[in-house]
């Protein structure tokens, strides 16, 4: 089978404390720490997983620039067997829009049987695999935390309300978002980075995508982020001050005198 | 305004979901006066009691019938909406699992800009209407300008937009089937597998201990445990721990997980994902302990504390074993 996942590289939420800059158009970028977003490294396991099953080729591609060849590297490391790069100032301020445009017009380029993508990235809008989908004019399925093979098709299971989980069968090829906690990305140490130091990772811009530069970039931004703000707390939380100690003897007789606890 | 509005409505059980007020609401943001179409799909007897109970909130109803519609598959949903929405349409969709799996690729079905998980609508200035969303874990908003000149699919996030019940619109419900025709389905539905509650139930305790991402590693759970323990309570999580397998999905809260209730809910290194705060119900005294004074939890919490959970945590349970009596460690 050969499966592609579309990654991105975004700044690590639970790493940062994000802060708005000066101009409120952007975050503080300096100094931010950088990762591949996580639930494109589910879904980069779960292609491995798939290929090392019925084998094939895992292909992994990413919209964005030189800094982002550091988690296509890493992806190399974990086991896919190739990357590339679709990199073009045109592209730069692409909504999710123009993102699935440039993903879709490298797709048709080649053949794949099944695409994967991250359920969301560091706008959580979930958007880029369902649209991809709809331009290729292939199945979707969002939410996806547990692919098995069938003939010809896949059974699918997505992550729906309360913890229940909805089965189905999708014909291939398709496009799958998948979910958090669908597998155990593998780890990669320093060590796996360096051995794939030297594979190299093909970059294409709009002239080997055969693109109208219409269709992507901030020209054909359909959403425009006008600024950022700090979201307003109505309320916001009591905080408590204290030592250690006092805090805790605060917090046990929240807990005695709320909680019903004797 | 020349756009057209409707709203999507999902439904179970023959009972409309609570977002179909949630939707209405959010289409008043853009026109106070209008009023969106409501637009349901299905099949059966229990699909009647929906188009009727639809009828007090909504002055128009599409109702969308046909047997492969009895379960609401996307990718069918997707070819029905396509046919039916007039150009230039406003469609508005929760953004629940339904609507993450079929908002995105409609859009581009119907050309139409797509805004997504929108907190917020600010009003509309020209081609275009001014929304809130969040991004980078809810850690920033960020205000968008999305044009609608061509139409537009509007997620809005669940629990974000309210509204007084009004009086009855005493609707008219619209037979729209026959302009469907035939459904092919790549996506097949087979069956619906149900949740296990787990070796403890967290929806029926008073108190709950909620353990997130910053308990880094699976060892520590112990630590919640032993509080927990030394309270009567019992230990919940949020997403990361389930997915990182240091605990059961059992024990998950929210909208992914279970939903509870409890009378005190103890937030350990939870950084206050709107999915995770959707499971938290019944307005428990919320006590948020956080190392990330700009952890949002904290916009949302009662009582909050910046510290180091895998410090404080023994702490507290060290005070509260003192208190009882017990031997303390």
């Amino acid at each position: 089978m050969e499966i592609l996942v579309c990654v991105r590289r975004v700044p690590d939420t639970s790493e940062n404390e994000i802060e708005i800059n000066a101009a409120g158009n952007d975050i503080e970028r300096d100094e931010l720490v950088y990762s591949i977003n996580e639930p494109d490294n589910y879904a980069v396991e779960e292609a491995l997983k798939i290929r090392d099953r019925v084998g094939g080729k895992v292909t992994v591609v990413t919209v964005g620039g030189d800094d982002d060849e550091e988690v296509l590297r890493r992806q190399l490391a974990m086991g896919a067997n190739q990357a590339v790069l679709l990199a073009d100032d045109a592209f730069t301020g692409s909504d999710g829009r123009g993102i699935a445009t440039v993903l879709k017009s490298f797709i048709q380029k080649g053949h794949y049987d099944l695409i994967l993508t991250g359920v969301q990235a560091d706008d959580g809008a979930a958007q880029v695999g369902g649209m991809l989908a709809a331009m290729l004019d292939y199945p979707f399925a969002s939410l996806v935390n547990s692919i098995s093979d069938e003939d010809g098709s896949l059974k699918i299971s997505r992550e729906i309300e309360g913890g229940n989980r909805e089965i189905s069968e999708i014909d291939l090829p398709c496009v799958l978002s998948i979910q958090t906690g669908i597998n155990e990305p593998r780890y990669v140490g320093m060590r796996g980075i360096r051995q794939v130091a030297s594979v190299p990772i093909p970059q294409l811009g709009i002239s080997d995508l055969e693109l109208d530069p219409a269709t992507v970039g901030a020209v054909a931004e359909k959403l425009h982020r006008i600024d950022y703000f700090v979201p307003f707390a109505s309320q916001g939380a009591e905080m408590l001050t204290g030592s250690r100690d006092k805090n805790a003897e605060k917090v046990f007789e929240l807990v005695v005198t709320r909680g019903g606890i004797r | 305004m020349t756009n057209r509005m409707f709203a999507y409505i999902g439904h179970k059980g023959g009972i409309v979901e609570d977002s179909a007020t949630e939707l209405l609401a959010a289409a008043k943001a853009i026109d106070a006066v209008g009023s969106p179409t409501a637009i349901v799909t299905g099949w059966g007897p229990d699909f009647d009691v929906v188009c009727e109970s639809l009828r007090a909130s909504f002055p128009e109803i599409w109702k969308i019938t046909h047997p492969s519609l009895a379960y609401a598959n996307a990718e069918l949903v997707r070819q029905v909406l396509v046919r039916v929405l007039p150009p230039q349409s406003i469609l508005f969709v929760s953004h629940d699992h339904f609507g993450i799996d079929l908002s995105p690729g409609l859009s581009v079905k119907l050309n139409a800009a797509f805004a997504s998980d929108v907190l917020a609508i600010e009003g509309v200035e020209g081609g275009s209407v001014k929304l809130v969303r969040q991004e980078f874990g809810g850690q920033v908003n960020a205000r968008i300008r999305c044009d609608i000149s061509s139409g537009a699919v509007i997620n809005i996030r669940p629990g974000a937009f309210k509204i007084a019940a009004g009086p009855s619109a005493s609707g008219t419900v619209v037979d729209k089937s026959a302009a469907v025709g035939a459904l092919a389905a790549r996506r097949r539905y087979l069956e619906t597998i149900v949740a296990e509650t787990g070796d403890v139930d967290i929806t029926k305790h008073n108190v709950l201990i909620s353990v997130g991402r910053g308990i880094q590693e699976k060892d520590n759970i112990a630590i919640a445990e032993e509080l927990a323990e030394s309270l009567g309570a019992a230990v919940s999580c949020s997403r990361p721990v389930v997915d990182a397998k240091w605990m059961e999905k059992s024990r998950q809260v929210g909208s992914s997980g279970k939903t509870v209730r409890p009378k005190v809910y103890i937030a350990c290194g939870i950084s206050g994902a709107f999915q995770h705060l959707a499971g938290i119900k019944g307005s428990p005294l919320l006590i948020a302990i956080n190392k990330n004074p700009k952890a949002p939890i904290f916009q949302v919490a009662d009582v909050g504390i910046v510290d180091d959970i895998l410090e404080f945590l023994p702490e507290l349970t060290n005070r509260v074993r003192e208190a009882r009596g017990m031997v303390v460690k």
